[in-house]
């Protein structure tokens, strides 16, 4: 199992869930893996294309995937897979 | 410069600080730090940052205050309501500590007046709540090559940064483009709890003081969130992007421009 946390505004989809379970030996498995669990979270993550949108962050173990494999990245059991999201409020 | 009696009895808690002393705080009198939106985090920063001994503030914001700001943008009051949010911040400055000189620009910041007005500041804060004057601040910032001490907060989410231009990861590095409107809440509809505006805002002023000090670790490639919820910190760590479109090696961002302005759709 991987453990996902779920930023604030894709919570809605998690049923407000903060942390959820998912399978899949990749990245992108998964997401496909999320979507079915959670509908509509792929399309908040990926572009019509299936790529990650670039304002998406996506972090296994605290290490960004821009520097592993991307999408590709390999998960394995007991991995913990962050999104994070830009956030702008300030005012 | 030296300091009166008077002053050395203001900045005692400082002096007496090993890290500090007097040598510190003269770099704290003589420093200028400039912070973009005098609104939830602008107002913590611009309150600790003044009574700190900051020698010149500058402020830049449009707004005017609003009875909706009042829930955390503690620097303005009831009474302030209609006012510029500059010159409001700028009379409590001044009554926390006379040796604090205020620069107010009422105005956006843009690309056609950002590079001007950074370049004669030490360290930026970024208080502004969207996302193109977070990327333009950002890349001023770059430009300029100042220091800047990132901050957002949303709902229960807050979240800070510090970006040493050329030396860590932007905020480009990270987050390439602003998300198009409606994707990433961003906007007031949203909400937020008002005292998340001081914890983040207090960090970036901890930050700012860091940097002008020259001591300790600034929070560069790393990005520090804050769960209010949970009463949380977790810290990620950032690193520069050798695809960064400004400060990668093959920028194609190579001078300032305006984002389009967001639409203030919120989807959750």
């Amino acid at each position: 199992m991987i453990k996902v946390r779920i930023p604030t505004p894709l919570r809605p989809l998690t049923k407000g869930q903060g942390e959820v379970e998912a399978k899949g030996g990749s990245i992108d498995e998964m997401i496909n893996h999320l979507e079915g669990a959670h509908p509509g979270i792929k399309g908040r993550l990926c572009d019509e294309k299936g790529e990650l949108r670039r304002f998406v962050n996506i972090y296994v173990n605290e290490e960004d995937i821009r520097f592993l494999k991307g999408k590709d990245t390999i998960l394995k059991d007991g991995d913990e897979v962050s999104i994070v999201p830009a956030i702008a409020g300030g005012n | 410069m030296n300091f009166t009696d008077e002053q050395i009895t203001r900045y005692s808690r400082h002096i007496l600080l090993p890290e500090v002393g007097g040598k510190g705080q003269k770099k704290i009198a003589q420093a200028k730090i400039l912070i973009v939106g005098a609104g939830g985090l602008g107002s913590p920063a611009a309150f600790y940052l003044a009574a700190a001994g900051v020698g010149t503030i500058g402020l830049i914001d449009s707004d005017l205050v609003d009875l909706s700001n009042l829930q955390r943008q503690v620097i303005h009051q009831t009474p302030d309501i209609g006012r510029p949010k500059v010159i409001s911040a700028k009379e409590k400055i001044e009554a926390i500590n006379p040796d604090v000189k205020v620069l107010t620009y009422d105005e956006r910041l843009v690309a056609k007046n950002a590079l001007e007005l950074i370049r004669a500041y030490d360290v930026v804060i970024d208080g502004v709540d969207n996302f193109p004057a977070k990327f333009l601040i950002n890349d001023a910032c770059f430009f300029a090559e100042k220091p800047l001490v990132h901050g957002g907060i949303l709902r229960f989410d807050g979240r800070v940064t510090t970006i040493i231009p050329k030396k860590s990861a932007c905020y480009r590095c990270v987050f390439k483009t602003p998300p198009p409107p409606g994707l990433v809440a961003s906007c007031q509809e949203a909400g937020v709890i008002g005292v998340l505006a001081g914890i983040i805002g207090t960090l970036q002023a901890t930050e700012a003081l860091k940097l002008v000090l020259g001591i300790g670790r600034p929070l560069a490639d790393r990005m520090l969130d804050f769960d209010a919820r949970k009463t949380s910190f977790r810290e990620i760590k950032t690193k520069r992007n050798p695809n960064c479109p400004l400060c990668g090696p093959q920028p194609t961002i190579t001078e300032l421009f305006d984002h389009e302005p967001e639409t203030c759709a919120v989807r959750t």
